[in-house]
């Protein structure tokens, strides 16, 4: 069944602050592989002219799918979340995710679509640190397959 | 920011030196936890198959940073990416083996924007199948 159009624009209220840990961060770039040491050494980070290590630029994901989390599992929405998948996935950045940065995320209805039975459904991100300051904006596509007759 | 690379020492078609990841189920499941993505469609082959997948697949989102480190490895600091954005067209699929997947990920410079900043298109293939699509992102040059 096709999603409820009248959600398209609606906002939801801001997240609660996630916290930026130096050791998330490092984690996330060991699980990846990437040795950049803008993302593990301090001194490094401040060369490039950054106050603090860096996120690597898909770490924020975790944080904004989470955020997305209360529309998509939002029971007036109800999308069938069991047969979703990631469509398509956007960044843009004002400045790098550093440590230390206390994150919210408010997350908006861009668009609902129906397409050959199936849900499509955009969600965008917007990410401000502590001080209310625009650090990155970030869209989300997911894609809920129509379900099989029978 | 300080990226290595200039505005002015690029033109439209440079390549960024191609880079190749491996990726096997011990590379999923570190992945998982370093993300939070514990969607069992990425470690559970059991799961997976009654899903209709064939097999284990990687997280979309390793495989859009695993692709960006092509960029960020050339322009030195990821802090110069200005913007990202992928489709996920093809899964990677991940066998149950020493070997796992390989994503391949080759760049070029496809346009100069105004300000220094320049579009780089990216492609990701695994298997022989296109496994991002429209992967473009926008970085800040010296």
């Amino acid at each position: 069944m096709a999603l409820d159009q009248s959600f398209v624009g609606r906002t939801y209220p801001p997240t609660a602050p996630y916290e930026v840990g130096r050791e998330k961060i490092r984690e996330f770039a060991e699980a990846i592989g990437d040795a950049n040491p803008a993302y593990t050494d301090q001194e490094a980070a401040k060369e490039l002219g950054h106050p603090d290590v860096i996120a690597p630029p898909t770490f924020v994901f975790a944080i904004t799918f989470k955020a997305a989390g209360q529309i998509v599992q939002d029971p007036q929405l109800g999308l069938d979340y069991s047969r979703v998948v990631h469509g398509d996935q956007k960044f843009a950045y004002k400045r790098p995710v550093r440590a230390g940065d206390r994150l919210a995320v408010t997350s908006t209805i861009e668009a609902i679509k129906s397409l050959a039975g199936n849900d499509i459904l955009d969600i965008r991100g917007e990410v401000h640190d502590e001080s209310g300051e625009h650090v990155v904006t970030t869209w989300i596509k997911l894609v809920a397959r129509a379900a099989e007759e029978g | 920011m300080a990226a290595k690379i200039a505005y002015d020492e690029v033109e439209v078609g440079t390549e960024l030196p191609a880079q190749s990841f491996p990726v096997t189920r011990a590379t999923l499941v570190q992945y998982a936890g370093a993300s939070g993505d514990f969607n069992p469609i990425h470690w559970n082959e059991k799961f997976a198959v009654e899903v209709g997948l064939p097999d284990v697949i990687a997280h979309g989102m390793f495989t859009m940073a695993e692709a960006i480190r092509v960029v960020t490895d050339w322009v030195g600091d990821p802090g110069a990416v200005v913007e990202y954005g992928v489709r996920f067209t093809k899964p990677v699929v991940v066998p149950n083996d020493d070997t796992g997947a390989l994503i391949e990920v080759s760049a070029k410079v496809a346009a100069k924007l105004d300000d220094g900043q320049v579009r780089v298109d990216l492609t990701a293939m695994s298997a022989g199948q296109k496994v991002l699509g429209m992967s473009r992102a926008v970085v800040k040059l010296a």
